[in-house]
């Protein structure tokens, strides 16, 4: 099985090496513009980034011992990676969004494959196209925060959480949020945010120090 | 008063972070934090917070935008789920490798299924029509052997009163500690009852209640000799039960006394005709099992058997637990009769080894006779 799917993954390897040669002036520029637009949350770019990518991922998770599921959430996670890797001022991206996603899919995939026992041999990054694993290893203390973050959250209980997520996540203003949770005006409401806001602080630190 | 301060310090804390302040009093601020350790403390540990909260806000918001995308594009028939390609590529090659054999296979099998069909169909008529004859010289058989039987049980023993003539029978059982038993209102043909216990006791009983139109029955034993047990081993299902589920009977379709035991399932939701008051269910039923509580598999009391299809061998239906708490509300008993049905629960038999179940449970379950 190990043959297997090292096989078909070198043929993969083989397309993308392909792929590369023929890269043109043209696309590194629409490239660019696409992360641009990814950066910014625009819907149109992720798109295009699902559309152009997303049926590579299928195919490689569906024969390497997946599902079409498996390739849905694989393909979830390295759009994340790359998102927060735009968000970045510093940011570049050294290959094409191509590479770049189907390098993030295959190390996460079969770093999953190892963990389930189905895929025995050491990941070995110079087969690379290039290296991911700082990236992959800023993702994962990201995916740590986060998961921190949100255990926080949603043990803190109604009316807090909504009213922090409706400041923080969805950008409400604080008049918004008073009328949507019944306080008289914004100023109780913003008391009430601050007090929530320190419960959930004392959440968030009591696991992050943890963490550490 | 000491959270009102802490509030307004987090506030300008916070409004200090976002660039918030105006440069009075930003000034004012940093030099309160350079001159208090604590401050500053808090500062460094909210811009932290803060910073970790843009990222979750981030990226919470960004995976829904790629999850509507995904779903709006996959609904828009962008993929086509392909799962697990290598497995499938296998079994399309042993079938390739096979594809002739198979063939060969097939094409004898249905020959044989054709000469089968055309065989049964030549001689179906006259075989069904003596099944159905055989069948209901079964039930005639019984019934001539019960009443044999009664004459029997009129000479050695006493609880049957002189004269009395067997009329029909069937199973029951306990709902109460006190003695109450369910059966089906078609068992009891005749105007008096007597239940048998799986060890052979005879008990009087009364009739305490029928409802002919649900076909069930109340019944008390009123005897001396009846030694209460401490609790009923399972509880009644007020809820229907899922189709499929396993479910098991237990009767006395036999002419003698020995309980049997019946495995089935559940096969549909209702009863005969869309009966919504019953269930059907695959299991052999015979003559006797009427009355017969069902169980499912973790001994819960889910239906009484009552009826079967005289076309179709293994179906029968049972009216639903349910009704039971429709007929005690409706026998005039006070609640206080009862006080322990809504609390039994399916303690220790269930989940338990099926054997065990079944053991538990026999000396729950009676042989009904009535005679008048």
């Amino acid at each position: 099985m190990t043959k297997k799917v090292k096989k078909i993954k070198n043929s993969h390897f083989g397309l993308l090496l392909n792929y590369l040669s023929i890269n043109t002036l043209k696309a590194e520029y629409n490239e660019h513009a696409l992360l641009k637009g990814l950066a910014n949350n625009d819907s149109k770019a992720v798109e295009t980034l699902y559309k152009c990518h997303f049926g590579m991922i299928q195919h490689f998770v569906t024969n390497n011992n997946g599902s079409f599921d498996d390739a849905r959430d694989i393909f979830q996670e390295a759009m994340i990676a790359l998102y927060e890797k735009v968000q970045h001022e510093s940011f570049s991206l050294t290959c094409q969004i191509k590479t770049y996603l189907f390098s993030i899919c295959k190390h996460l995939w079969l770093k999953r494959l190892q963990q389930m026992g189905k895929y025995s041999s050491p990941l070995n990054s110079e087969e690379e196209a290039i290296s991911v694993t700082s990236d992959i290893e800023e993702a994962a203390q990201k995916d740590a925060a986060f998961d921190i973050m949100d255990r926080a959250l949603n043990s803190l209980g109604e009316p807090c959480k909504g009213l922090l997520e409706g400041y923080y996540l969805n950008k409400k203003g604080m008049q918004e949020l008073a009328d949507e949770f019944g306080y008289t005006n914004s100023d109780n409401a913003k008391n009430q945010k601050y007090k929530c806001l320190m419960r959930l602080k004392k959440l968030f630190f009591a696991q992050y120090n943890i963490g550490d | 008063m000491n959270t009102m301060d802490d509030i307004q310090l987090l506030e300008t804390i916070e409004r200090y972070l976002l660039g918030e302040l105006s440069p009075t009093e930003a000034a004012q601020f940093e030099s309160m934090r350079k001159t208090t350790p604590d401050i500053d403390q808090m500062v460094v540990e909210h811009s932290m917070f803060i910073n970790e909260m843009a990222n979750y806000a981030n990226r919470k918001n960004f995976s829904k935008l790629s999850e509507i995308t995904f779903n709006t594009l996959f609904d828009a028939g962008a993929w086509t789920p392909v799962n697990e390609q290598s497995t499938t590529y296998k079994v399309i090659q042993l079938w390739h490798r096979y594809k002739k054999v198979t063939a060969i296979a097939a094409t004898v099998g249905g020959f044989i299924a054709l000469i089968t069909t055309i065989m049964t169909l030549y001689f179906s008529p006259s075989l069904n029509g003596s099944q159905v004859l055989q069948l209901s010289k079964a039930i005639e058989i019984i019934k001539t052997n019960q009443l044999a039987q009664g004459n029997l049980l009129n000479e050695v023993k006493t609880k049957l009163p002189e004269n009395a003539v067997l009329i029909s029978g069937g199973t029951g059982f306990l709902i109460d500690t006190k003695g109450y038993i369910i059966t089906n209102a078609h068992v009891l043909k005749g105007n008096k009852a007597m239940v048998i216990s799986s060890d052979g006791k005879e008990l009087n009983a009364d009739i305490i209640y029928t409802d002919q139109a649900a076909d069930l029955a109340l019944l008390k034993i009123n005897d001396a000799d009846f030694v209460s047990p401490k609790t009923i081993p399972y509880s009644i299902r007020k809820k229907t039960s899922e189709l499929g589920e396993e479910v098991y009977t237990l009767g006395y379709p036999r002419n003698d006394n020995d309980i049997v035991y019946g495995k089935g399932y559940l096969s549909a939701k209702t009863g005969f005709d869309g009966d919504s008051n019953a269930y059907q269910l695959q299991i052999s039923a015979n003559p006797g099992y009427s009355g017969a509580p069902v169980f499912n598999e973790n001994a819960e009391l889910i239906g009484i058997i009552n009826t079967r299809q005289k076309q179709l061998e293994g179906v029968a239906f049972a009216i639903k637990s349910a009704k039971i708490f429709d007929l005690i509300a409706a026998s005039d008993k006070t609640n206080g009769d009862f006080k322990n049905l809504k609390n039994q629960r399916s303690n220790s038999s269930s989940k338990s080894d099926r054997k065990k179940q079944i053991s538990n449970l026999e000396g729950y379950i009676y042989n009904i006779r009535s005679f008048n």
